[in-house]
């Protein structure tokens, strides 16, 4: 089990209200990923679930029971930081074990576990080795592993692959959604970098400013932003926003029209490249397009456009409606 | 980055080291070569710097006038005792200090590290009658006490350094891991801090072993340490340097030969946290 049910939680450090007030369920064994910009709240939310901060008003629940006041101890949650947090003075055998000693439970059953662990992560041959001989990848491996053997009834992820390379971080966002698959645990996940969000979540928190913009699954956020936020902050490159005349003539104040949903040759706009990108499998182009302003491009890989070239664009794919709120029409 | 220094420069600073620490070390240099020489000679003007009747008389006559083991398992017991009581005290405060601080902490270890500022004569006269009330004069216990006040501000300040290097989250990650606060200190933080907590210890070892003051206003014969030992060479009869110097030398031995083995921890504990 590991329903988790926010009423109205609230966070504030002194005057500054960090999160003024959240609701919010996350049904057992979902996936649930938090994302937003830097200072958004999400890494506060996350810690109020662990218990590592006092809420300082509202409550939470856990699998129906009031935890709002429970030491991190008693919450039956596992947390996995950014930084590892492995302690450096044991082995990775004694890493891993930790919970199980603080919970008192007998040595043989404690070592079955930490070898089931070792299996599953690949690390059963670095058991005896401590966290400074270890690289990073296996570092968050061994860190997870002291998750998993606790059998929580929920994870909880702060940025858990920030700190690694991102040839490692693919490897590890893959291992992780197996994890996932196959432990069929809830599981929290803050990160800011939405390639993350949208490849790893049943669900998406976006937030901002310690406000909930939309709860949905990945496609739904990206194909029906509720407002102009979720929409800038979900795709990428960022979606265009056009406002002015072009946007009346959708009756709208503004108009969003995502990157790869815009295609060169014949159209009704024209434009100068500015900076063209060119990653090989795609081109982002930078178009000065006069009357409406910079708009990015998502063109093919073999595009031939240049610096300076002039350039004529078409709409091809969903324009997103908002009105002078941001909200969505 | 390293820069190259020229022979004649390297030559130059070579000089000027030891120069430095043999300016530092002569007072203990001069104390040693007394302690071998006969009482005439010790007083000798102008100055004998190589006597020419070397004598190990003094440390036969200190040794046979006085009850040095009893002295020295003294000094032992007072200075152990005391900072290691300290530490049960210092290790929870700067915990907390680091840990969970207040809108108030700096001011609070500043106001504890400026009772060190106070000259100790200041409180003499309300200690003693304290101490003489509570039956503590003349005993070990006493002294313990008294000395672990005495270096209390320094041990939790030094805590403190140590502890504010060991990043949060690990000890987050063991309350997650359902440690209690106890086992979060005795399994997480104790053994991160142990080269921090060893260099404390050996710092205030060597302060207590060489605190004077306390020791010979509060103690008589029974608890008195070395320190007090030294003093009574210097007392009714007048002064015999010689004797005076050998008991010295007989002090400091025993915290010579600690600070020599443990030279590394203590350079370490004292300049911590200055280069990050």
């Amino acid at each position: 089990m590991g329903k988790i049910e926010l009423t109205k939680v609230r966070k504030s450090f002194g005057d500054v209200d960090v999160i003024p007030g959240i609701d919010l369920t996350i049904e057992n064994g979902e996936f649930v990923v938090f994302v937003g910009p830097s200072g958004c709240g999400k890494s506060t939310l996350l810690r109020l679930i662990a218990g590592l901060e006092d809420t300082t008003s509202g409550t939470i629940e856990i699998d129906g029971k009031d935890a709002t006041n429970l030491p991190p101890a008693k919450r039956g949650l596992a947390m996995v930081f950014q930084s590892y947090a492995l302690y450096p003075h044991m082995t990775v055998r004694k890493n891993i074990a930790f919970p199980l000693k603080m919970a008192g439970m007998d040595q043989a059953e404690q070592d079955r576990r930490v070898e089931r662990a070792a299996k599953v992560l690949n690390l059963a041959t670095y058991l005896d080795r401590r966290p400074g001989q270890l690289s990073g990848g296996q570092r968050q491996r061994v860190a997870i592993g002291r998750a998993i053997v606790r059998e929580p009834a929920a994870f909880l992820f702060d940025e858990p692959l920030s700190n690694l390379d991102a040839a490692l971080r693919v490897g590890m966002r893959q291992e992780i959604s197996e994890l996932h698959q196959s432990l069929k645990t809830t599981m929290i996940y803050v990160t800011h970098d939405q390639v993350e969000a949208m490849t790893m979540a049943d669900k998406i928190v976006v937030l901002n400013a310690g406000r909930i913009e939309q709860v949905g699954a990945p496609l739904e956020l990206y194909n029906h932003p509720r407002n102009l936020f979720v929409a800038c902050f979900i795709g990428s490159p960022k979606m265009n926003v056009i406002e002015g005349a072009e946007a009346a003539k959708h009756n709208a104040h503004s108009i969003g029209i995502r990157p790869e949903h815009i295609t060169v040759g014949d159209g009704p706009w024209e434009g100068v490249v500015g900076l063209s990108e060119h990653l090989g499998s795609d081109s982002f182009l930078k178009v000065a397009v006069e009357g409406i302003g910079t708009l990015t491009v998502r063109a093919p890989g073999e595009i031939h456009a240049h610096h300076g070239d002039r350039i004529r664009l078409a709409p091809a794919g969903k324009i997103h409606r908002f009105d002078a709120q941001g909200l969505a029409l | 980055m390293a820069r190259a220094l020229s022979p004649r420069r390297q030559l130059i600073t070579t000089i000027a080291a030891w120069s430095v620490a043999l300016l530092i070390f002569f007072p203990v240099l001069w104390m040693i070569l007394t302690s071998f020489k006969t009482e005439p000679s010790a007083v000798a003007m102008p100055p004998e710097f190589l006597s020419a009747d070397w004598t190990l008389e003094n440390y036969a006559e200190v040794w046979a006038r006085s009850d040095y083991p009893r002295f020295f398992w003294n000094s032992v017991v007072i200075s152990v005792g005391s900072t290691l009581l300290g530490l049960v005290v210092a290790v929870p405060a700067a915990w907390a200090m680091a840990f969970v601080p207040g809108r108030r902490t700096k001011d609070l270890l500043m106001w504890m590290l400026s009772t060190k500022m106070m000259p100790a004569v200041a409180v003499m006269i309300p200690l003693y009658l304290l101490f003489q009330r509570l039956g503590l004069i003349d005993t070990k216990f006493g002294l313990v006490i008294a000395l672990m006040l005495m270096n209390l501000p320094i041990i939790v300040w030094m805590l403190y350094t140590y502890f504010k290097e060991i990043p949060g989250e690990i000890l987050e990650a063991a309350r997650m891991d359902g440690a209690s606060l106890w086992n979060e200190i005795v399994h997480v933080l104790t053994p991160m801090a142990l080269p921090g907590i060893a260099s404390t210890m050996l710092l205030n070892i060597i302060l207590a072993w060489n605190e004077a003051f306390w020791t010979i206003v509060l103690t008589t014969t029974k608890a008195a340490p070395l320190s007090a030992f030294i003093a009574s060479f210097s007392a009714p009869q007048g002064l015999f340097y010689a004797k005076l110097s050998a008991a010295s030398a007989m002090a400091i031995l025993p915290i010579l030969i600690l600070g020599w083995f443990s030279q590394k921890q203590l350079v370490r504990g004292l300049t911590f946290g200055a280069v990050k």
